[in-house]
C-alpha cells in the first residue's frame, strides 16, 4: 500500500527569509487584538459579568420566539437582555445583566432570577427550562481575577520550564509565542463579540499547552542541530530544523483538527465556544511556533556555543565512535 | 530494541488490561446496561452538567457573625452585672462600630467589673476572644480580636454545614455533595433537577423560631421605628396583617432549640397545611406554664424576626405539642418543618452562585459528546493508518487502549466527568497520537539517511522521547494550573487532560514499542513501508 505523505520529503521552505514581514504582521496583529479588547471589550458571559443566564427549549414549536422573549425580559425592567439561539432552532439562551444595585445584593439578585424564570414560564406553556446560571457580582469578580492569574501563571511557569530545559533565549521565545497566541485569541473574541466565559479560559490554557507542544518540538530539533552543525549560519539552521519537523507539525495539527471538527459540528451546543477557541488556537499556535518562536532566536543571538556545556568531550568521542557525527 | 524480556511484556500488558477492565462498569452504566452485581463497580461520576442537577454556592457574611456575637456578648454582660453580688450598676450598653462599651456607675467597682467580664469574655479556649480596655477609669470597651472572630466564623460555618446537611437530607435527595469552600462558603450539589427554587428557599432561611407573649398590636409607624419602651416590635411576615406588627415581651419566650420534632400536617378543622411541633421536656414545661398563666392572651410565633401567626391561647397545653399555622402551602409548610427539625442556621447564608441543568439536556449532551468522540477517534485512526501503514495501526490500537484506560483510571479514582471533560477527551484523542507521529516521522528520517531498519526504529524512539517528555511536562504544568484555578466543570476538563497525558504517553510509547519490537524480531524485514 502506498502511504500518504502530507509533506514531501526534503522540503526546503525558506521560512526565515520572511521573518521580518511576518514579525511585523504579528506585532500588528497583537497590537490590533489588544486594541479590540480595550475598545470593543470582551463580551463577558455570566461567569465574568455576573447576572443570570436561562437556557430553554420550546417544545411545541420549530423556532424559539426570540423577539418576544427579549421584550418580555425588558418589560420586567431589565435592559438589553441577550437572547440567542443555542443549539437547535427551538432552543435559546437568555442572558440578563442585573442593574448594579441588584447585582450587589445577593438576595435581590436571587429574587430577580426567580422573577425572570417565573415570568417566562408563565408566558409560554411549552417553555422547558433546560438550566440556568446565576452568578453574583462578587463571585464573577473573583472568577475574573482567578482567570487572569491562571493565564499569567501558566505562561510564566512553562516559559520558566523551557528556560531550565533549554536556554534563556528559548524561554523568551516561547513566552513571546504564547503571548502572541493568547493575544490573538482574546482579540478574536473581542472582534466577533463571542461569549467569553470560564470555558474559554480553559480553552486558552489548552491552547497554551498545545502551542507549546509545537514550539518544543521545533526547539528540540534546533538544539540537536546546533550541536550537530556547529558551523552552519543560524537562519539556515533554523530553516533546516523547521523543515525537518514540518511533517510532524502538519500531521499533529491535522489529527487534532480531525478530532475537534466532529465536536464542533455534532457536539453539544454548550461546548461550541470552547471547541471553537481551541480550533482557532490550533492554527495560531502552529503559526507562532514556526514564525515567532524560531525566528526570535536569531535576534536573541543563540549560537551553537549555547549548548556546549551539555556535551562533554567524552560524549563527543563516543558519538564519533558510533559514527553519528 | 528487539529484546523485550517476558516480565516486561507481562508488566506492560498487565497495566493496559487492568486499566481497560476498570472502565467496563462505567461503559455499562453510560450505555444504561446492567452491571453484574457480584462484581466491584468503580464508576465515573457524571458532573451535574451531564447528569442534570443543581449547584449552589452559599456564602456567609463575616459582619453578620460579628454582629450576632456582639449581641450575645451584650446579653451576657447585662446578665453578669445583674447577677453579681452585690449587683454592679452600669449605664447603657453601646454596640456601635463593632465594639461593646458601657459606663460604670460607681468608679470604685472597676476591679470587680473587670473580673466579671474576664469570666464571660474569654471562655476556656486558648484563643483570646476579646480585648478589654478601661478608659478614664470607668468606661469599659470590649473589642473582638481577629483570632476570636476567625474562631467564631469557623464555628458558625461548621454548624451551618451540619444544618445544611440535615435540611438537604430532609428533602430526600440522592447523593448530595455538601462541602465547605474557603472561609465563608459552602458548595451544595444535588444531582437530578429537583426543584432548585425549593432548595434555595430551604437553605436561604435561618429559621430561628421564637414564641413570645404579645403585649398588643403595633401600629405601622411603630413597626417602622422598630422599638417601643419596654417591649420589642416584630412585624408580620408579608401577607397577613402586613405592614403592621405586634409588640412582644422582650424576655421570657421559648425558642426553636427546644423542639424535638416538626412535621407538615393538616389542621383537622380548617384542613389547611400546618406544621406540627413537639417540644422537649424543658420546652414543654415552659410552654405549659406560658399557656396556663396567660390563657386568653395572644402569643406570637416568630420566624426569623417576622410574625407568622399570633394565635390566642385557648386552653393550657400540657402535652408539649402544638401547631404552627400561617398562610402555608403544603410545600412551604414542609420546608418550614425541615428547617425547624434542622435547627436554626448559626449564620445567614445567601446564594452567590447557582447553576442548574435539566436532566434532558444532560442526556442529550452525553449522546452528542459520545458521537463526537467516536467520530473523532475514527477520523484520527483513518489518517494515522493511511499515513503510517503498519505503524499507524499500532498507533490506533494504542489510541483505543488509551481511551479505555483513561475512562478506567478516572473510574478507579472516582473522578467526575463533566461537559468540558468531554472536550478534554476529544483533545486528548487528537493529541495522544502526537507521540507516535513524532516517533514515526523520526523513523522515516533515519531511514532516509540510510540507517538500517532496526537502527532507524531504535533511533526514532530514542530521539523522539526527549521532545515527547518536554511537551508533556509543559502540558502537565498548564493542566495543574487549570485544575487549581478552575471551578467546577472546568476542573473536569483539567482532570481529563492530566490523566490523559499519562495514559497517552504510556500507550503511545512503551506499548507500541513492544509491538514494533515483536514484529521486527519475527519478520526481520530489510525494508519497512513508512
Amino acid at each position: 500500500m502506498k502511504l500518504l505523505k502530507l509533506v514531501p520529503d526534503d522540503t526546503n521552505i525558506k521560512f526565515l527569509k520572511w521573518r521580518f514581514p511576518f514579525f511585523v504582521v504579528s506585532i500588528l496583529l497583537i497590537a490590533g487584538s489588544w486594541a479590540m479588547v480595550f475598545t470593543k471589550g470582551l463580551n463577558y458571559g455570566v461567569d465574568f459579568a455576573g447576572g443570570l443566564e436561562v437556557r430553554a427549549t420550546f417544545t411545541e414549536r420549530a423556532e424559539a420566539p426570540v423577539a418576544e422573549l427579549r421584550e418580555d425580559v425588558e418589560n420586567l425592567g431589565y435592559q438589553s437582555p441577550v437572547v440567542q439561539r443555542f443549539g437547535e432552532d427551538n432552543q435559546v439562551s437568555i442572558r440578563v445583566r442585573l442593574p448594579d444595585e441588584v447585582a450587589a445584593d445577593n438576595d435581590a439578585a436571587q429574587a430577580a432570577a426567580n422573577e425572570v424564570v417565573a415570568e417566562l414560564q408563565g408566558n409560554y406553556p411549552d417553555f422547558r427550562l433546560d438550566g440556568n446560571d446565576n452568578v453574583s457580582g462578587k463571585v464573577s469578580g473573583e472568577f475574573r481575577e482567578d482567570a487572569i492569574f491562571a493565564l499569567v501563571a501558566a505562561m510564566l511557569a512553562v516559559a520558566l520550564y523551557i528556560w531550565i530545559r533549554f536556554e534563556w533565549q528559548f524561554g523568551v521565545g516561547a513566552l513571546f509565542a504564547l503571548f502572541h497566541d493568547v493575544s490573538l485569541a482574546l482579540g478574536m473574541f473581542a472582534l466577533f463579540q463571542m461569549e467569553f466565559s470560564l470555558q474559554i479560559i480553559a480553552a486558552i490554557l489548552a491552547i497554551i499547552g498545545y502551542s507549546l507542544n509545537d514550539t518544543i518540538v521545533v526547539y528540540d530539533r534546533i538544539r540537536e542541530n546546533l550541536k550537530k552543525y556547529r558551523k552552519m549560519p543560524l537562519p539556515e539552521l533554523l530553516d533546516l530544523s523547521v523543515n525537518e519537523t514540518l511533517a510532524r507539525t502538519v500531521m499533529t495539527s491535522l489529527t487534532l483538527l480531525l478530532a475537534l471538527l466532529p465536536l464542533l459540528f455534532v457536539g453539544p451546543a454548550s461546548l461550541f465556544g470552547l471547541t471553537a477557541a481551541i480550533t482557532l488556537g490550533l492554527f495560531v499556535g502552529t503559526y507562532s511556533s514556526v514564525y515567532m518562536a524560531a525566528p526570535l532566536l536569531v535576534w536573541m543571538g543563540v549560537t551553537s556555543d549555547s549548548f556546549v556545556p551539555e556535551e562533554t568531550v567524552a560524549d563527543r568521542q563516543e558519538k564519533v565512535a558510533r559514527g553519528e557525527v | 530494541m528487539l529484546e523485550f524480556p517476558t516480565w516486561r511484556k507481562a508488566f506492560l500488558w498487565g497495566i493496559a488490561v487492568v486499566g481497560m477492565l476498570l472502565s467496563l462498569p462505567s461503559i455499562f452504566s453510560l450505555a444504561n446496561l446492567d452491571w453484574p452485581e457480584q462484581l466491584p463497580e468503580p464508576t465515573i461520576n457524571l458532573g451535574l452538567d451531564l447528569a442534570g442537577g443543581s449547584h449552589i454556592l452559599l456564602e456567609a457574611d463575616r459582619a453578620d457573625v460579628a454582629a450576632t456575637r456582639l449581641e450575645d456578648l451584650e446579653e451576657s454582660v447585662r446578665n453578669a452585672m445583674r447577677r453579681a453580688e452585690p449587683r454592679i450598676r452600669i449605664g447603657d450598653v453601646s454596640t456601635a462600630d463593632g465594639q461593646l462599651s458601657f459606663l460604670l456607675d460607681d468608679v470604685t467597682e472597676v476591679d470587680r467589673a473587670r473580673a466579671e467580664l474576664e469570666a464571660i469574655m474569654n471562655g476556656t479556649g486558648p484563643v483570646r476572644e476579646w480585648d478589654l480596655q478601661v478608659v478614664d477609669g470607668q468606661r469599659f470597651v470590649l473589642t473582638p480580636t481577629q483570632a476570636g472572630l476567625d474562631n467564631a466564623v469557623d464555628a458558625a460555618m461548621e454548624g451551618a454545614l451540619r444544618t445544611v446537611g440535615i435540611r438537604i437530607d430532609g428533602l430526600g435527595t440522592r447523593e448530595p455533595t455538601i462541602l465547605r469552600q474557603g472561609d465563608t462558603r459552602i458548595v451544595v450539589q444535588v444531582p437530578g433537577l429537583q426543584d432548585p427554587e425549593q432548595l434555595k428557599e430551604l437553605l436561604g432561611k435561618t429559621a430561628k423560631l421564637e414564641f413570645k407573649l404579645v403585649e398588643r398590636q403595633a401600629s405601622a409607624e411603630e413597626v417602622q421605628r422598630g422599638f417601643v419602651a419596654g417591649g420589642e416590635v416584630v412585624p408580620y411576615a408579608e401577607g397577613e396583617g402586613f405592614p403592621n406588627g405586634v409588640v412582644v415581651q422582650r424576655i421570657g419566650g421559648i425558642d426553636g432549640e427546644t423542639l424535638t420534632s416538626a412535621q407538615q400536617s393538616f389542621d383537622p378543622r380548617t384542613n389547611e397545611p400546618v406544621v406540627s411541633i413537639t417540644f422537649n421536656p424543658d420546652g414543654g414545661r415552659r410552654f405549659a406554664r406560658m399557656t396556663t398563666q396567660y390563657t386568653g392572651r395572644q402569643f406570637a410565633i416568630i420566624l426569623d424576626g417576622e410574625v407568622i401567626s399570633a394565635p390566642r391561647m385557648q386552653e393550657p397545653i400540657q402535652n408539649g405539642q402544638s401547631q404552627i399555622s400561617g398562610s402555608f402551602t403544603v410545600e412551604s409548610a414542609n420546608n418550614l418543618a425541615i428547617q425547624l427539625r434542622s435547627g436554626a442556621l448559626p449564620v445567614d447564608l445567601s446564594v452567590v452562585e447557582e447553576r442548574t441543568v435539566g436532566p434532558d439536556l444532560g442526556a442529550d449532551s452525553i449522546k452528542q459528546g459520545m458521537i463526537a468522540i467516536l467520530l473523532g477517534t475514527l477520523l484520527v485512526m483513518g489518517l494515522m493508518i493511511v499515513t503510517y501503514g503498519r505503524f499507524g495501526i499500532y498507533a490506533t490500537v494504542a489510541l483505543v487502549i488509551n481511551v479505555f484506560m483513561l475512562l478506567g483510571i478516572m473510574a478507579a479514582l472516582n473522578m467526575t466527568l463533566t461537559l468540558p471533560g468531554l472536550a478534554g477527551f476529544v483533545l486528548t484523542i487528537g493529541a495522544a497520537v502526537d507521540a507516535n507521529v513524532l516517533i514515526n516521522e523520526r523513523i522515516r528520517e533515519e531511514r532516509k539517511r540510510g540507517r538500517r531498519v532496526v537502527a532507524a526504529v531504535e533511533n526514532g524512539y530514542k530521539e523522539a522521547s526527549r521532545a515527547i517528555y518536554d511537551a508533556n511536562v509543559t502540558n502537565f504544568i498548564a493542566g495543574v494550573l487549570l485544575f487549581n484555578f478552575g471551578s467546577g466543570p472546568i476542573k473536569g476538563f483539567a482532570v481529563v487532560l492530566v490523566v490523559g497525558l499519562f495514559t497517552s504517553v504510556f500507550t503511545a510509547v512503551p506499548l507500541t514499542r513492544m509491538w514494533v519490537a515483536g514484529w521486527l524480531r519475527k519478520t526481520r524485514p530489510t525494508d519497512i513501508n513508512l
